[in-house]
């Protein structure tokens, strides 16, 4: 594989901040030092070079919805965002419940070679909430990560099972919080703006209430749990309070939770849907002081691309979702700046979760060479999407930093022209 | 005047303007020829994606009443059976010639989209429990031609208020001509966050009633699960339901209101609905008369003929 | 109708017609209406918004002075016959009212000027929906030519020839505080 030099770039390096070049070669971080040249060299002036992102919550819609993504779409949307490595979520058709799945998942992963695919398993036989899925079998394909996003484990006898199934293996269970009896009919978060428009709503308590409950479970099993896409004030107490109890809790928040609140959804624009809904401005700053603290651990995407024409029908009718892969870094900026903390947030601590042994990892000479260069003060404005979909609410929105360079095994990914 | 989508898109000038304006049509819709020529060559689109009679027929009452021509339908008999989706049926109605677009829909939003793939001048009549600014202002002119002006007018709304759409139009319409307005309904029935809504709330409507000039009653609608969020519906009428000794220990100039249809029997006895201090019969010719005075805005812009002097 | 405005006269008007110019036309043109009818019965004068109106009142006025009989006036609003519509949005109507059932009477039409002839053609649809009087005639104040349509008027107040580009401001006392004609040119 050719060898080539990343030049000028502050490298995140366990010791911190530090301008280095670094050497890649076979793959894998050859050399870091100052002045290096090269048969080629990336021009990193002005950026940081940091392990490559890591996206815990993506839907890539393979198999069985591929009209509105691939995984080959999805790939390239990933790489163009600065991604490295995706958690591929189990909500396809068929669902990620036998090994099998899982394994074409990685398997397609590995042919595209543009990021590290990983697939998440269901926790349920067909996401159905009834009874265990393979989850043997889905281990042993090499599933870390166990959810039935999309929808919620409701049953607690269920979910217990599961919890005590994979607490052994120190497998995580993932969970989509969202209680169907509070939530039903809802299509937007449940407040001053829902009232205003007269939509039905979804209480914050739709979520803490299921949060509370797996809480107790995990304190019941022992098992690794995460919260998925927390939206409310009251989920962050719920995390922190477990966290300080030593429950092996982890969190993450999307990008579009971090930038938005409820009053974006006012125009009713169906890309500004999606569960859980965007909450009020009090529950967007406690988002960011959580993600601040550490108390929430990642920043997920919740990558969920709907086509156009499922999209451009009215709000209450609309899919929820929006996709995230190739906006999530520069509104990640727009929040913290800190690249330390963006690099945690966004690598780091999302491949441990996920159980990625050779993505998130500080840049270090021997290390596998999955990188982000990312330039912090690119300004941009999204118009189109590798994504097969296109429903953004960054759309035409100016967005400043983005990925200059993305290298997967020692490959350029992307290249921003 | 570009669309009308919301009531929240006129302030008081604009709807005084459109009373004035309706005032005027209220007497073309009693002369012998019920008609004039202001928008001969338009077209009207009624595009009404839930059923409703009263409002759709009041449209093309008042398209016609301006010699506009009239396409309609109602969702049940269109394409929207076969799959179609909202945009292309909106866009094959321009396509056919429609110049105005008036549409009803269950979903809130609806109608400004519609505004955005036409491109046409567009009225809501009503989406989801969001807006229906034409009844707004049937009620609010109504209200002018009984009381002369709504400042300081004391209005209570009882009822299903978080599945109205009517209600939502209204309490902006009458706060904003001036009169004050009080929401009246047990707590399921009210949205859940009024921060922001200038009324006041009770669930007492017998506390109330001496202090009244309007009962504004809305209809509780089972088909939004408004009678499912109530221990019963004959709990409710007892409450809440208007009958003569609640109408009898309102002051004597007091009026009673009620956007239609009415549940007789339960947020109206018979006698009340049938009471001349009920207004529901004016509503409905004001409601003629604001949507020519909306339509005839809109359209009047709209035709391309010889210069005038 | 001319756009007329209540803004006041500019300076490269010049006026035609002073306030007791304007009232002797008008008293003038109220005895000629009652000559040809033989009388004040069965006579209505009905006045084309906006400053047809305070013309009629003017002329009914003066036929009251010298007959001692009130003509019926009645107003007219041609804002929803007008064919300019795109080009002139309107966002008030004045009052259309007519005391009487002008069916079977002689109606005389009241205006300010008569130019194209457009407003005195909506003004006539106008009234033919209001009922079938046995007989409409048009008095106008100014006639200043460039007829688009066969109308023409039958009582006139001053005959003006005017340039196209050129502008007839009449101003009412009742409405803009003060009385007279001026023309204007195009600037």
């Amino acid at each position: 594989m050719a060898e080539l030099v990343i030049r000028g770039g502050t490298v995140l390096t366990a010791r911190g901040p530090e301008r280095l070049d670094v050497r890649v070669a076979e793959g894998r971080i050859a050399e870091l030092g100052p002045a290096l040249s090269g048969p080629r060299e990336l021009d990193a002036g002005g950026c940081w070079v940091g392990p490559g992102l890591v996206d815990l919550h993506c839907h890539t819609r393979e198999p069985g919805q591929e009209w509105k993504e691939d995984l080959q779409t999805a790939c390239l949307a990933a790489a163009a965002g600065g991604y490295t490595a995706i958690l591929a979520m189990p909500n396809t058709d068929p669902p990620v419940d036998r090994g099998v799945v899982a394994r074409q998942v990685v398997q397609r992963g590995e042919q595209i070679g543009l990021v590290e695919v990983a697939a998440a398993g269901a926790l349920t036989a067909g996401r159905l909430g009834e009874r265990l899925s393979h989850l043997d079998e889905l281990w042993e394909a090499g599933v870390r990560v166990f959810t039935d996003d999309g929808d919620t484990v409701t049953d607690s006898g269920v979910l217990r099972r599961a919890m005590e199934y994979l607490a052994v293996r120190g497998g995580v269970v993932a969970q989509h919080a969202e209680d169907p009896a509070l939530s039903a009919g809802g299509h937007l978060h449940e407040g001053s703006v829902s009232s205003r428009l007269g939509v039905a709503g979804i209480p914050r308590e739709a979520e803490e209430v299921v949060v509370g409950r797996d809480l107790h479970l995990v304190r019941l099993t022992g098992c690794r749990y995460h919260v998925q896409h927390v939206s409310s004030r009251g989920t962050v107490e719920l995390v922190e309070a477990a966290r300080h109890s030593g429950l092996p809790v982890t969190a993450e928040v999307t990008p579009h939770h971090l930038a938005f609140d409820e009053t974006a959804v006012e125009d009713l624009n169906p890309d500004f849907k999606m569960y859980p809904p965007l909450r009020t401005a009090e529950d967007r700053t406690a988002l960011r002081e959580a993600l601040d603290r550490g108390t929430i651990d990642v920043v997920a995407t919740d990558h969920a691309p709907h086509a156009r024409q499922e999209k451009e029908v009215p709000f209450e009718e609309a899919p929820r979702g929006v996709i995230g892969l190739e906006t999530a870094l520069s509104v990640t900026l727009g929040v913290i700046r800190d690249p330390k903390l963006v690099f945690d947030r966004m690598a780091v601590r999302p491949a441990r979760i996920a159980g990625m042994p050779s993505q998130g990892r500080v840049p270090e000479v021997g290390s596998p060479a999955n990188l982000v260069v990312v330039d912090p003060d690119r300004r941009w404005t999204p118009a189109t999407f590798r994504s097969k979909s296109g429903n953004s609410p960054w759309k035409g929105v100016e967005l400043v930093g983005r990925a200059r360079f993305t290298l997967y095994r020692g490959r350029v990914t992307w290249e921003d022209s | 005047m570009r669309n009308l989508l919301s009531i929240r898109d006129l302030d008081r000038v604009r709807i005084e303007e459109l009373c004035s304006l309706a005032d005027e049509f209220l007497a073309v819709m009693r002369r012998p020829i019920p008609q004039v020529p202001a928008l001969r060559g338009i077209t009207v689109a009624t595009m009404f994606f839930e059923p409703s009679t009263r409002t759709r027929l009041s449209f093309e009452r008042a398209a016609r009443g301006l010699s506009a021509d009239v396409m309609g339908f109602q969702a049940a008999g269109s394409s929207v059976a076969k799959g179609e989706s909202l945009k292309d049926t909106a866009l094959t109605l321009r396509a056919m010639g429609a110049n105005i677009m008036v549409v009803r829909h269950g979903s809130a939003g609806a109608p400004k989209r519609v505004a955005e793939w036409t491109g046409c001048p567009t009225v809501n009549a009503g989406d989801g429990a969001n807006q229906h600014p034409t009844q707004a202002l049937a009620d609010t002119f109504a209200l002018l031609r009984r009381f002369g002006r709504l400042d300081g007018i004391r209005i209570a709304i009882v009822g299903d208020v978080r599945h109205s759409r009517v209600a939502r139009s209204d309490v902006e319409a009458f706060t904003r001509m001036g009169a004050s307005v009080t929401l009246v309904a047990p707590p399921p029935l009210l949205p859940p966050d009024l921060t922001g809504w200038p009324v006041a709330v009770s669930d007492q409507l017998d506390d109330l009633l001496e202090e009244l000039d309007v009962v504004y009653l809305l209809r509780v609608q089972t088909e939004r699960g408004g009678a499912t969020v109530l221990p019963s519906v004959e709990e409710y009428a007892r409450r809440f339901g208007l009958d003569a000794h609640r109408l009898g220990r309102m002051p004597d100039h007091a009026v009673v209101m009620h956007p239609g249809p009415m549940n007789r029997g339960v947020e109206i006895t018979p006698d009340v609905a049938d009471h001349p201090r009920c207004l529901v019969l004016d509503q409905v010719e004001a409601g003629v008369a604001v949507r020519m005075a909306v339509l005839f805005r809109l359209g009047a812009g709209l035709k391309g003929e010889a210069p005038h002097g | 109708m001319e756009p007329f405005t209540a803004e006041p006269a500019v300076p490269d008007s010049s006026q035609v017609l002073d306030a007791d110019a304007v009232r002797r036309a008008l008293w003038r043109m109220a005895h000629e209406i009652v000559e040809r009818h033989r009388g004040p019965d069965d006579l209505v004068l009905v006045g084309i918004h906006t400053r047809g109106v305070p013309l009629a009142e003017a002329i009914a006025g003066a036929i009251s002075e010298f007959e001692g009989t009130d003509v019926p006036v009645g107003e007219l609003d041609i804002g929803l016959y007008r064919d300019d519509l795109d080009r002139r949005p309107v966002t008030r109507l004045g009052r259309t009212f007519l005391p009487v059932d002008v069916t079977g009477v002689s109606v005389v039409l009241i205006d300010d000027v008569l130019f194209t002839g457009r407003t005195v053609r909506a003004a006539l649809d106008a009234l033919s929906d209001l009922g079938r009087p046995q007989r409409i005639e048009l008095a106008v104040l100014v006639d200043r030519g460039h007829r688009q349509l066969p109308i023409r008027a039958d009582y006139v107040g001053k005959n003006l020839p005017t340039a196209l580009e050129e502008r007839v401001r009449v101003r009412v006392d009742a409405i803009d505080g003060e009385t007279g004609v001026w023309i204007e040119r195009a600037r």
